[in-house]
């Protein structure tokens, strides 16, 4: 392989890792934030055993998220220093205004939040996991706006002198369409995410017949979350395809793997084709659902969807000779998974709702080894989307202004490549074991029968810590 | 202000960050590689860790935001080093992953052997780094191979063995030791009983290691590689003396003047390197059109002047928040206040009991 494909796969191998924990943060962080603040206003205990113990697997799934992040700032010069030249004084802004802006809020006062139980008065306290919070709502908000100039670029003008694009307006790149839309479709995932790992893992606790009552607190959130989440997931999802159609349509082409142009496109649900998608033997199709997802039209003129075909001719006047399709498959079948891994989970949380009506629990090893699956389903839907965003994006980097090819390091030999690709895997491979692991032992734990509360005036006179490393 | 004046204080910002990173992080990296030594059971390894829980992530947001801002204000520069120093900064970057699971993990099991293999990470997760920055921060200053990049910018030519020459591994001895011995000073200063006593001895030795040898990098830097000799002097000036200070109050057992003079320390190194490479970033050993200057390094006039006023609003904010974060785990921990340290949070109960 060359240094070009061990750099992308690395770069796909670390970011889809990374991202692995991101959507658990963002929406655990919250939920347990809730769920916090649920106990501090009602004094129910409840509410503070689920908040120590959902809080115990979200910082555990936090560190993981910490130390993976890092990987993600530096590998654009590691390994794309071409293309971090090119954009730097685009790109650079939204990724150092993040560091400053929401990385210090979120360790800082997770750091706070953690050790500072038995330091804080209560509601202090509370306000610190609020503030973290928010900021990795922040956090997402300013990583998906630099993302946004690599899916349509804006506010740019190329300066051949330089061979860099440079920022014109920094208002217009924060807050351009494809941003603030993919930011809502983000954000809503995560809590879909976060939401059934509350449902599945409260369930999985509750089949033990221990903790019941924090566990029916914390089903409770997970699957008001869950619900709004799956509501708002579609909506948002949906507003941002009709986006992607405008400024990337060759993605929308090849999410449906159509290659002719065509009125009132269907949807097929699954396809057997050909290996390179470009011809269908047998297909499940709901009629004129793809036009109806990219134009807001079912058939007629206006539900035209452009193929494959002509959006490369199209492509070919622009850019020159070269190919412009992303491998169709790959896209044709993640946007598939992201869908529906998506609707499983939660056709799950209303599976679940249902089974938990007027205060039954559940019992059972199907209903523990569903849980412990289905838990999962949002988190690799979440993965497939974005496998779905970046492989549909190719051959671009920054989207008709750079290719991928152009964006690797000169420097960058296979070696180097293979070197760190081999030691990245191991690692994430090995730490993956030891969380999932760590993970499963909380879960088995389960909540605290007892919750001590301390003093937040007495342990700085030398008592007991309630927390330490 | 000029496009020039915004480079200016870019750079200045620039060396404030990993100044930051410096007095923070290295102290974490310190406490890191001292464990084994200034802690002798499960309580006092323990007391040694939380000293760093509260802190050690919001210290090495230091340093991603000092790469964003590398990114952001000086693209060629952020471009040109970081694939140049591909697999430095790759055996950094392990070490940073292993060393924030290790922290996280490692009372998690009361497992001996579990604790032990985690120690040990602890240890090589904090050394390396500590080692690599200097190593990396020499080669910058002294100057590395260089080539103009076709597509724009340059291009280092060199490889890991590159920056293994006697001047830089001499660099990366002197973050090592000042790092260990900053490390010392803030486990004197936050902890009471045995740890603080031998804390307070490995400082005072490690510390004159660290002056013999930073004052031999420090004559070597300035009289070979300085652009700005008076600044540069200054600054190292500031650094010694303040060193001085600092060894001689951690000797009286003022901790708190001992660490406050080791940060100057750290800013007055920092510092120096910086006011000997201005106005370079990343000087060419080769091909003279190929150095990297804050000027044909930088971002346009329009970027670099809306992040001034992105970090001017938001820096102070920051530094309100995190100081107060160190007044609220203001106090002395001792091993008495770890209740059951052999106790693992995520012991299963056959664990418990056996």
């Amino acid at each position: 392989m060359s240094a070009l494909d061990l750099a992308r796969w690395q770069f796909g191998i670390t970011t889809v890792y990374h991202f692995l924990f991101v959507p658990l943060t963002i929406g655990t962080s919250m939920l347990v934030a809730i769920m916090q603040t649920m106990w501090v206003r009602t004094g129910d205990e409840k509410w503070l055993k689920a908040t120590k113990f959902f809080g115990k697997l979200f910082l555990i799934n936090f560190a993981m998220g910490v130390v993976t992040g890092i990987v993600q700032e530096f590998q654009f010069g590691m390994a794309w220093s071409d293309y971090s030249r090119f954009v730097g004084d685009i790109f650079g802004a939204p990724l150092a205004v993040e560091a400053l802006a929401s990385f210090f809020l979120e360790s800082t006062f997770l750091g706070l939040w953690i050790f500072g139980w038995d330091r804080l008065p209560k509601k202090l306290h509370l306000a610190t996991i609020w503030a973290a919070a928010i900021g990795t709502m922040l956090s997402a908000y300013f990583i998906l706006a630099a993302n946004s100039f690599m899916q349509h670029p804006v506010a740019y003008k190329f300066n051949p002198e330089t061979n860099r694009v440079e920022l014109q307006n920094f208002a217009e790149l924060l807050f351009q369409n494809t941003a603030y839309t993919t930011f809502a479709h983000v954000i809503t995932s995560a809590f879909l995410v976060s939401g059934v790992m509350l449902v599945g893992v409260s369930l999985l606790v509750m089949t033990t017949g221990r903790s019941v009552g924090a566990m029916k607190k914390s089903l409770t959130v997970g699957l008001i979350a869950t619900v709004i989440a799956g509501v708002a997931v579609i909506f948002t999802g949906d507003v941002q395809a009709k986006i992607m159609v405008q400024q990337q349509p060759m993605k929308m082409a090849a999410a449906e793997a159509l290659y002719e142009t065509t009125e009132s496109a269907p949807f097929s649900l699954i396809t057997i084709g050909s290996l390179d998608g470009s011809e269908a033997y047998w297909s499940l199709e709901i009629p004129g659902l793809t036009s109806f997802m990219a134009t807001g039209y079912w058939s007629g003129p206006e539900s035209t969807v452009k193929g494959i075909n002509d959006l490369q001719t199209e492509y070919e006047q622009t850019f020159g000779p070269g190919e412009y399709a992303p491998y169709v498959p790959l896209i044709f079948w993640a946007f598939r998974a992201m869908i529906g891994l998506g609707v499983l989970g939660v056709l799950y949380a209303v599976y679940v709702a249902w089974r938990t009506r007027k205060g039954n629990i559940p019992s059972g090893r199907w209903m523990k080894r569903t849980a412990a699956v289905a838990l999962l389903f949002p988190l690799m839907g979440i993965s497939s989307g974005w496998i779905f965003t970046e492989m549909g994006r190719q051959p671009w980097i920054v989207y008709g202004l750079m290719k991928t090819e152009a964006g690797v390091s000169p420097t960058l030999t296979a070696g180097q490549a293979w070197i760190t690709i081999v030691i990245f895997t191991l690692l994430y491979g090995g730490l993956a074991v030891i969380t999932v692991g760590l993970m499963i032992r909380q879960v088995k734990i389960g909540p605290p029968e007892t919750v001590e509360l301390v003093d937040a005036e007495d342990t700085n006179n030398g008592q007991p810590l309630t927390f330490s490393y | 202000m000029s496009l020039e004046m915004l480079q200016n204080v870019w750079i200045v910002l620039i060396a404030v960050l990993w100044i930051g990173y410096f007095v923070l992080e290295g102290f974490d990296f310190g406490v890191g590689i001292l464990l084994p030594v200034v802690a002798k059971n499960e309580a006092e390894r323990r007391t040694v860790l939380t000293t760093l829980g509260p802190v050690w992530d919001g210290n090495e947001v230091w340093l991603l935001t000092a790469g964003g801002a590398m990114f952001a204000a000086f693209p060629e520069w952020y471009a040109t080093l970081f694939s140049g120093f591909y697999l430095a900064l790759f055996l950094i970057l392990v070490a940073l992953i292993v060393r924030g699971v290790s922290f996280e993990f490692r009372s998690k099991r009361s497992n001996p052997t579990w604790r032990k293999r985690w120690d040990l990470a602890i240890v090589i997760s904090s050394f390396l780094p500590a080692l690599l920055w200097g190593v990396a921060f020499a080669n910058i200053v002294a100057g590395v191979p260089m080539e103009p990049n076709p597509a724009g910018g340059s291009l280092f030519t060199g490889n890991l063995f590159t920056l293994l020459n006697p001047y830089g591994l001499l660099g990366g001895l002197v973050t090592l030791t000042l790092f260990v011995t900053h490390g010392a000073i803030f486990l004197a200063l936050k902890t009471e009983g045995e740890i603080r006593v031998r804390a307070n001895k490995i400082a005072g030795q490690v510390g004159l290691v660290a002056a013999v040898l930073a004052v031999l990098f420090g004559v070597w830097t300035q009289l070979a590689h300085s652009n700005n000799t008076i600044v540069s002097v200054v600054f190292l000036t500031v650094a010694v003396v303040s060193w001085v200070g600092a060894l001689a109050a951690n000797r009286l057992g003022r901790e708190g003047w001992a660490f406050i003079a080791s940060a100057i320390t750290m800013l007055g190194v920092v510092a120096f390197l910086f006011a000997c490479l201005f106005p370079n970033v990343m000087p060419s050993s080769t091909i003279a059109e190929a150095t990297l200057t804050i000027r044909n390094a930088s971002s346009t006039e329009y970027t670099l002047t809306v992040m001034t006023w992105v970090a001017v609003i938001l820096t102070p904010v920051v530094l309100v928040y995190q100081s107060w974060t160190y007044w609220v785990f203001r106090k002395r921990l001792s091993p008495s206040q770890i209740p059951n340290p052999e106790h693992g949070a995520l012991d299963l109960p056959h664990e418990v009991n056996a």
